[in-house]
């Protein structure tokens, strides 16, 4: 895979941003600048971020086809929002930098780390969790080939792996073993059920 | 009906695959706050002044704590993790000034959300007063010691006969140093505790291996009684032995709730705090002479290790644990010394010892064959050792040669041609190694508490641990099969100390240690039904022998005429009994020396008083109010079987294949055959994954991880995720992973033996010797990067 898709596939565009862009805004939120001003200068959506209590911002999104609005500190992370904010825990935090791939989120249907998205700049965004993909009396079959194969120990980074798994088959160009196990690199499993992620994932690939 | 050995999927699997299993850091607690560590920067020396100020002003920080104004902790530490070791006894967190590494606990900051908390953890200002450290053995300052013993008691020294003068006298011999460096085991949750105090007592959601080893360890350095504790831990994200001992976030989340009265939650950043304040594997440097005749006969071995320790505590990486007792050899020499380095302490990881101890006796065997130009095969099966040479004692149970036989066949050993640098396969040079894995068949203590309701469901409960390992599931299998009960109508409890005692999950032996307590439990409560319905006129088996009545599928039947039945529910319904309940402790030690009558409790690790806690603050207990242990037959019979003169420990072979390209040196292990004899495989399914888990952390040792300090100020250099590399998806061989699957029954009635940590031991000698193979490269200092094969 070329470097350029990775970074693609890592950052999503939830507000039709780029990946400049993007960090142009979380520098400005992280510095404390003038937001507006400097926004402005540098022709941003600045009618996106809303701010409501003195140091806070408001974010609307769609989380699992739910509308949530939230009130945040504007350097919360799309995770932290999601597990300190939403209470959805099945998101995890395994390194916080965009490393270990735990924290893996759908946004408008693809793959994202959201410990490297701030909540602020998701704006509208829909974002699909674990606890959207599935519950345990209605798995989604990734789930159900997760279980089946034991494609995992811990289950730390399950969460991660499965909406990793479930945007990798939406992007459809991963079809030997070592495409899959390429394409799944970005989610690190230190129990090492890797052989079984790849067997679950065929599964789901297949039909079966 | 056999549950036992059927591959079913995790009882906790649905859990996980949908988010829902509870980590330490996701229990809801009102008004939570957030603690976020400060580390010092120098690696020795003493705080000069801590400017806590312009963090404190911050808005939503609700308060600093450092030194100055933490609570004076009590000293304790015991020397085993089941009974409470904080793995940093001389540094207990935030009570003085003075720093001994880099990367040391110095404040925590606690604010209203983890944004305010981390930003103000910035601003804490510090100076020091620097003085030189001594964070490099090859430093004049290092001082290398023997110390005066390793984990368990185990000694730091072992001899046979004359290993030096037969080593001289041997027809042929190998002398080589093997280098393994620091390794970190990064499990993919980050160490994080949260606190909450009601009163004088005090809940804490902990990320370990050991609720009642941190229980113990938390009221004692707190100064308050244990039963005012409560440590709970369902599930946790991996441990691999960095949350065996305890470490600081344990005890400063409970003081910063303290502190500022509220709940606390403490989680420890990936970058530099999970690697400089949760434990390591220490670097090995290992010299290892083989002595032997021109057969391959050993004469002599010596095995030379020297590892780190912190100036805060000594943990020993005793590499030479296992060349004590895997070959035979009338003289052997094993020998470990330590270096105080200022880094933190290191401590258990996955398999302490053998892991980069099997590393460098196989290879050096690997080397000694070429040497010799026989089969490195036939080098271990020439020395095989059918008692343990160690003790003279005979194997519970081993088959060793079994092992060979199936991983050879599997690789397609025979066929290899063994010289060197000779075989390819399209542009890759291709190799062949192989290595011997072992690992001690650990068994201490546990008491498990049950509970059979009228409603033919059961409920066992243990306040052990599922890291992952399966235990929730395999537990479940043994109680289901012991009760006649489906795997669907039993429920099993981990993880809180409001169950009974159970053990550490280290030295896997959690398995092998509560299966057989599961077991003694469900046939009392089986016995109690079968009795109460032979005594019942209403029942079927009215007078009938107790023996004579067996039990399938939740229904009692007739042995001899097995339509006449009823079910548990029938016979609970009649007796106008709600449950039927009994707590049952099995406390055998498999490790050496044999336990006897007046040390009961010798070296299992598990804290003096068994069985359940009845004062255990808020408890909702699951167990009978009586303990039932005493007299019990099925623990007699367990108990009482005669294990003297019996040696323990689990065997397993690896065959590996891998490919290396000439030109850049990067080496694919693509296939890894793994046969073990791990006794009586309760889950094909899981011990499967154990094996391929332990394998995976294996091909880490041998190709990429190994962690790198700054020469000048001994900072961590990679000390994140980036720079650490552990194996990913892509890294992926074909695993083969097969059992011998034939029970131990010396070990327990249920015959299982650990499968946690054998599958890390060996296989990083058998990439290693496989590269050798390719390449007619030997590299002795892992890991084997494409650098040191170009």
């Amino acid at each position: 895979m070329a470097i350029n898709e990775q970074e693609d596939l890592l950052v999503s565009k939830p507000s039709g941003s780029t990946r400049r862009e993007f960090l142009q805004q979380a520098s400005a939120l992280g510095t404390g600048l003038a937001i507006t001003s400097s926004a402005k200068a540098k022709g941003l959506p600045v009618n996106k971020i809303n701010f409501s209590t003195p140091g806070n911002v408001t974010v609307s999104l769609v989380v699992n086809g739910k509308n949530k609005t939230l009130d945040v500190d504007p350097r919360v992370t799309l995770l932290d929002a999601l597990r300190e904010n939403l209470q959805l825990m099945g998101t995890k935090k395994g390194c916080d930098r965009g490393q270990c791939g735990a924290c893996t989120v759908l946004v408008e249907g693809r793959r994202i780390n959201s410990c490297l998205h701030l909540a602020a700049m998701c704006e509208g965004a829909h974002v699909t969790t674990i606890e959207g993909i599935g519950g345990v009396d209605n798995l989604h079959p990734m789930q159900t080939a997760f279980l089946k194969h034991d494609a995992f120990q811990c289950g730390y980074c399950t969460p991660g792996q499965i909406c990793s798994a479930i945007g990798l088959l939406k992007e459809g160009h991963a079809t030997t073993d070592d495409e899959i196990r390429e394409s799944m690199s970005g989610n690190i499993c230190r129990c090492g059920a890797y052989q079984n992620i790849l067997d679950a994932i065929k599964e789901v690939h297949s039909g079966i | 009906m056999d549950i036992i050995g059927q591959p079913i999927d995790r009882k906790d699997g649905k859990l996980k695959v949908t988010g829902t299993a509870t980590y330490a850091a996701e229990f809801p607690l009102k008004n939570i706050a957030y603690g976020v560590a400060v580390v010092s920067t120098i690696s020795k020396g003493h705080i000069e002044n801590i400017d806590t100020s312009k963090a404190k002003a911050l808005k939503g920080v609700l308060d600093i704590m450092t030194y100055k104004n933490a609570m004076q902790l009590h000293q304790f530490s015991s020397e085993g993790p089941g009974s409470g070791k904080f793995a940093e006894k001389d540094l207990l967190p935030l009570q003085s000034e003075r720093i001994f590494y880099n990367g040391q606990y110095i404040a925590i900051v606690i604010a209203k959300n983890f944004e305010t908390a981390k930003h103000a953890a910035s601003l804490v200002k510090v100076t020091y007063n620097d003085e030189k450290p001594v964070f490099d053995i090859n430093q004049p300052e290092a001082k290398i010691y023997q110390p005066a013993q390793a984990l368990n008691g185990a000694s730091p020294k072992t001899e046979r006969g004359d290993a030096t003068g037969a080593l001289s006298s041997s027809a042929f011999s190998i002398q080589e140093t093997y280098n393994t460096p620091v390794y970190h085991h990064n499990p993919m949750e980050p160490h994080a505790t949260a606190a909450e105090w009601n009163g004088d007592e005090l809940t804490v959601y902990d990320a370990t291996q050991s609720v009642y080893g941190n229980r113990a360890a938390i009221a004692g350095m707190l100064g308050i009684a244990k039963e005012k504790v409560r440590v709970i831990s369902p599930f946790i994200g991996g441990g691999f032995g960095s949350k065996g001992f305890m470490w600081g976030n344990s005890i400063l989340a409970p003081m910063a709730a303290k502190f500022v009265g509220r709940p606390v939650r403490i989680v420890l950043d990936r970058s530099e705090q999970m690697f400089t304040l949760a434990g390591r594997r220490s670097f090995t440097i290992q010299k290892i002479s083989l002595g032997a005749d021109a057969n391959g006969k050993f004469n002599s071995i010596r095995h030379d290790t020297t590892s780190e320790t912190s100036f805060v505590d000594e943990f020993v990486e005793t590499a030479g644990v296992a060349t004590k007792i895997l070959y035979d050899t009338p003289h052997l020499d094993i020998i470990q010394n330590i270096v105080r380095l200022n880094k933190g302490t290191p401590c258990p990881t996955r398999a302490p010892g053998e892991a980069p101890g099997t590393y460098a006796l196989e290879v050096a065997l690997d080397e000694l064959a070429y040497k010799l130009n026989i089969d490195p095969l036939q080098l271990r099966l020439t020395n095989y050792a059918e008692k343990n040479p160690d003790d003279g004692h005979e194997w519970s149970a081993k088959y060793l040669r079994e092992c060979y036989e199936k991983g050879a066949a599997s690789i397609g050993w025979a066929s290899r041609n063994q010289k060197p640098g000779n075989t390819k396969q399209g542009k890759y040079l291709i190799g062949y190694g192989m290595a011997t894995a072992t690992y001690p068949a650990n068994r201490s203590k546990a008491t498990v508490g049950l509970k059979l309701y009228q409603d033919g469901h059961a409920v066992a409960a243990c306040g052990t641990q599922d890291i992952g390992t399966g235990t929730y599931t395999v537990m479940a299998q043994v109680l289901a099969d012991s009760l006649g009960l489906p795997i669907d109508k039993v429920d099993i409890k981990l993880g809180d100390t409001i169950y009974p005692q159970g053990p550490n999950s280290g030295g896997s032996q959690t398995m092998a240690t509560t299966g057989p307590a599961v077991r003694a439990a469900a046939l009392t409560v089986k016995s109690k039904v079968i009795k109460m319905a032979i005594a019942d006129k209403k029942s079927p088996f009215y007078g009938q022998a107790e023996e004579g009545v067996m039990v399938d599928n939740g229904k009692l039947f007739l042995k001899s005429d097995p339509s006449k039945s009823e079910t548990y529910t029938q016979v609970l319904t009649r007796n106008k009994q709600p449950m039927i309940e009994t707590e049952i402790t099995t406390n055998v030690s498999t490790r050496e020396p044999q336990k006897t009558e007046s040390n009961p409790t010798a070296k299992d690790g598990n804290d003096k008083e068994a069985g359940s806690d009845n004062k255990q603050a808020g408890a909702k207990k699951i167990g009978a109010s009586k303990d039932e242990t005493k007299g019990n037959p099925f623990v007699k019979e367990d108990e009482g079987h005669d294990r003297k003169n019996m040696s323990f420990h689990s065997f397993g072979a690896h065959f590996v294949k891998v490919l290396v390209h000439p030109l850049t040196g990067t080496v694919k292990v693509e296939k890894i055959v793994s046969v073990m004899d791990v006794g009586k495989i309760l889950n094909d399914k899981t011990a499967k994954s154990q094996i391929m888990g332990g394998a995976i952390f294996g091909i880490g040792m041998a190709l990429m991880e190994g962690t790198v300090y700054g020469p000048t100020n001994g900072r961590i250099v990679t000390k994140d995720l980036s720079d650490y590399l552990v194996p990913v998806h892509a890294d992926m061989p074909i695993f083969d992973v097969q059992f011998i699957d034939k029970a131990d029954t010396n070990i327990s009635p249920i015959g299982a033996r650990g499968a946690g940590e054998i599958g890390i031991t060996g296989v990083t000698a058998a990439i290693a010797n496989a590269v050798y193979h390719a390449t007619g490269k030997r590299i002795r200092n892992l890991p084997i990067t494409p650098d040191k094969l170009i």
